[in-house]
């Protein structure tokens, strides 16, 4: 796999939320900058309007003066015309009236665009150093008998007209600009509102429990509750094949260990007839393996039960030393038989929760270090409170844990790796380990001092 | 206070410049020499800046304020050229380099600024003027001077003194006896400034052709200039004098007895003295020192010896009328058949 896919996998896809915001943001950039751009041309062209009108009516002013008298065309600049002009804004002001034939007055050299009789014509156009705005209006007048058509030619500088539209256009931004920030913040509220079920959805499947596997009942927008819906059947499918699966486990244990009770004392019978010591060897090798069937099958019982319990805490005060000496005592039998003493060591605790989910650990783990030790050591059992804590420790002159990390000796059926020659499921940690979780506890196991035995400790919340 | 309205010392000179400067007003140019100057001197600076400004003001009026510039800028040299306001114009028109460009005739002075020979300046000080002192930033008004009217007050003795355009009309119609001969105005053919006072009453008043008429009858003197027609007023060889400018009617008052400003209560024109800084400037930077210098002056209340204030006339001061508007309007009566009917009519009044 290349760097690159391998970055992709890494990284985390963009949010929806991020994604909407964006999209959003876009749009309303977009939308921003074209009502921006509208306002703009459209302040632009009023404001041209407004200059060909002024424009328009001075010059038609000016044509009205228009007149001829004994053969000589005359015509009376009227104050008012320029005075308009003057009004609009600071702009300097052009002027020619002129027939074919002459330039009667104004600056000669101002060409404005080509006017039809009657209309005005407009044109944009360089004038000298400046770029001007020119109406032209011809008028006929009757002169010696002749019609002469005479042109007013009027133009003005577009400073004024630009800056009115530069103000319009600069004031369009500013409320683009803002209208833009005002919907991306509300875009952002609104995505981040509409998102709010999602979140909590995943945020209240985050704090379950590992096995809690309920239905989700809260109420959410309908959108999200076909999710809901397939969820809650996913999770029913699982509790199901789950729970049948240890029902399995529970029950395929129990109708093994009976017929090998069975088998045990048939086998116990035998032994106490035969007289030949090879029998004997092979009775003596037949009930070991018996037994070391059943207390897997046990444990294997054990652990169903722990799965069930740990989801249905029965809780109630537990007195930790009185249940550790019931514990002690109940495995002595099997302890004597190695010539393993048992010793205690109980200072009084107590922890709030399920009595028979803490003796079951407790006896797994002691169960472990009584079948892991050599004969005739010590395994030692003691119960301290402290910091806020109960601890019940087992402590064996066994070989230890080794090297392997903790969470790995608790996995199902998984054994460390010096118990080669010895006989067993693996379970008894995973069980403790399940047990003590859902107490909220931990189970802590380390090599004990010098790098012998192995120290097993069942670390509870105090009560 | 010396002459400081349109400085006309070369009367047969001037009438042949207006009538050149109408010729040419929207034509070509002249050569950039071609024009006459009346007086010329030069303020050396520290430094080798040579502010050159062209100007209508007398030299003993505007020294003063040259003087004070040079106090806060000694490093500038000043180059100071009086002119009348139609060589000025001609000048300026003409492609003449000046840094500087002051005159009374803001009509001119506003078609040198429309015709894009004017450079575009602003500062602080130009944009605390108020909005009717500047067009354009490119022209901008640094006094602001009316125009009044003069009488002898001998020979208004036993005459009741006229409050409007309307009372004088009636005095002089009812005294042909007294006023004969003794009424003294512009000759609008010669005066600039004549022709803008003529020409803006016209416009805001029929009193004004009312009065012309009767004023035709007596037989008036026309003058070229305010500084002619005040010595006249102050001899005694006229009773009155039509559109004087006011600044430099007050300053004689002190000097001359018997000298009376009439006050007019309908309405008086007001001149605006305008500077604009011409495209062929080229110590731009000491010019808009100096404007903004003028221009803070003007702005200022006139303690300082030197030029009428805008403020005492920009507005109240029973100025109902204020100053005559700086905009494209003044380039009416610039235009030649304007120019040419105009005067027709006033010919006709005055010359009956």
């Amino acid at each position: 796999m290349s760097v690159l896919s391998a970055d992709r996998y890494r990284r985390p896809g963009w949010s929806i939320a991020r994604r909407l915001t964006l999209f959003l943001a876009g749009m309303v950039a977009i939308l921003a900058l074209v009502s921006w751009y509208m306002v703009t041309s459209f302040a632009r062209e009023a404001a041209g309007r407004t200059q060909d009108n002024v424009l328009a009516a001075s010059a038609t002013s000016i044509a009205e003066t228009l007149r001829s008298e004994g053969g000589e065309i005359r015509l009376e600049l009227p104050y008012a015309s320029f005075a308009m002009l003057g009004a609009l804004s600071e702009d300097r002001v052009f002027y020619r009236v002129s027939t074919p034939d002459e330039v009667l007055t104004g600056y000669s050299d101002l060409e404005g665009p080509e006017a039809v009789s009657g209309e005005p014509a407009f044109a944009t156009l360089p004038y000298g150093d400046v770029t001007v705005r020119a109406v032209s209006i011809q008028r006929a007048i009757l002169s010696n008998g002749a019609v002469v058509p005479v042109t007013v030619t009027l133009a003005q500088t577009r400073d004024g007209v630009q800056s009115i539209a530069a103000g319009l256009s600069r004031q369009a931004a500013v409320l683009s600009a803002i209208v833009f920030v005002l919907a991306v913040g509300i875009a952002a509220f609104a995505v981040r509102a509409s998102l709010r079920p999602l979140n909590t959805m995943a945020q209240h499947l985050a704090t379950r429990g590992p096995s809690d596997l309920r239905p989700l009942r809260r109420q959410g927008p309908p959108e999200l509750m076909p999710l809901v819906r397939s969820l809650n059947r996913l999770m029913e499918r699982l509790e199901g094949s789950l729970r049948r699966s240890e029902d399995f486990i529970a029950e395929a244990a129990h109708r093994v260990r009976t017929p090998l009770a069975v088998v045990r004392t048939q086998a116990d019978i035998a032994l106490h007839s035969v007289e030949e010591e090879g029998q004997k060897q092979t009775l003596r090798r037949v009930i070991r393996a018996v037994d070391d069937s059943s207390r897997s099958a046990s444990q294997l019982l054990d652990h169903a039960m722990v799965s069930f319990r740990a989801d249905n805490l029965t809780l109630a005060r537990v007195d930790l030393p009185a249940l550790a000496k019931a514990t002690a005592e109940a495995l002595r039998p099997t302890a004597q038989m190695k010539d393993i003493d048992l010793t205690l060591s109980l200072s009084p605790a107590e922890v709030e929760g399920d009595e028979i989910l803490i003796q079951n650990a407790l006896r797994n783990v002691l169960d472990n270090a009584i079948k892991y030790s050599p004969a005739e050591t010590v395994v030692t059992l003691s119960v301290s409170a402290g910091g806020g804590e109960a601890r019940v420790r087992v402590a064996d002159e066994g070989p230890g844990f080794g090297d392997a990390p903790a969470e790995q000796l608790t996995e199902r059926f998984r054994r460390g790796d010096k118990v080669e020659g010895v006989v067993g499921s693996g379970l008894g940690l995973t069980i403790a380990d399940e047990a003590l979780r859902a107490h909220g506890g931990r189970l802590e196991m380390q090599t004990g001092d010098n790098g012998r035995g192995a120290w097993v400790t069942l670390v509870f919340p105090a009560a | 206070m010396g002459d400081l309205g349109f400085s006309g010392r070369l009367t047969a000179l001037g009438r042949s410049a207006l009538g050149m400067l109408c010729a040419c007003l929207l034509a070509g140019s002249v050569a950039a020499q071609d024009f006459e100057i009346e007086d010329r001197q030069l303020y050396p600076g520290t430094s080798p800046v040579v502010l050159r400004v062209i100007s209508t003001t007398d030299l003993d009026v505007f020294e003063p304020l040259l003087l004070r510039f040079q106090d806060q800028h000694p490093e500038i040299g000043i180059d100071y050229v009086v002119a009348s306001s139609a060589e000025l114009h001609r000048a300026i028109r003409g492609g003449a380099t000046y840094d500087l460009a002051l005159s009374s005739a803001m009509d001119l002075q506003f078609s040198l600024a429309n015709d894009g020979r004017a450079r575009s300046y602003s500062s602080a000080v130009t944009e605390a003027l108020p909005d009717w002192a500047r067009w354009n930033d490119r022209i901008f008004a640094f006094t602001a001077e009316p125009a009044v009217v003069v009488i002898n007050e001998a020979r208004f003795e036993g005459l009741p003194r006229p409050r409007s355009r309307a009372d004088l009309v009636t005095l002089l119609r009812d005294h042909p006896d007294r006023f004969e001969g003794a009424v003294g105005t512009y000759d609008l053919r010669e005066s600039g400034l004549g022709y803008l006072f003529a020409t803006q009453e016209a416009r805001a008043s029929d009193a004004y052709w009312r009065l012309t008429e009767v004023m035709g009858r007596l037989n008036p003197r026309l003058y070229c200039c305010s500084s002619q027609m005040i010595d006249d007023v102050a001899s005694g060889r006229l009773a009155l004098a039509y559109n004087v400018l006011g600044p430099y009617a007050e300053g004689r008052l002190g000097q001359d007895e018997g000298l009376a400003i009439l006050p007019m209560e309908d309405f008086a024109n007001v001149m605006l003295r305008t500077a604009l800084i011409p495209t062929t400037a080229q110590e731009v930077e000491a010019a808009g020192l100096m404007l903004d210098a003028l221009l803070r002056e003007g702005m200022g209340d006139g303690a300082e010896p030197g030029l009428p204030p805008l403020q005492a006339r920009g507005e109240g001061a029973g100025d109902a009328f204020g100053p005559i508007r700086l905009g494209p309007a003044l380039m009416v009566y610039l235009d030649r058949l304007n120019r040419e009917s105009f005067l027709e009519a006033w010919n006709a009044a005055m010359e009956q």
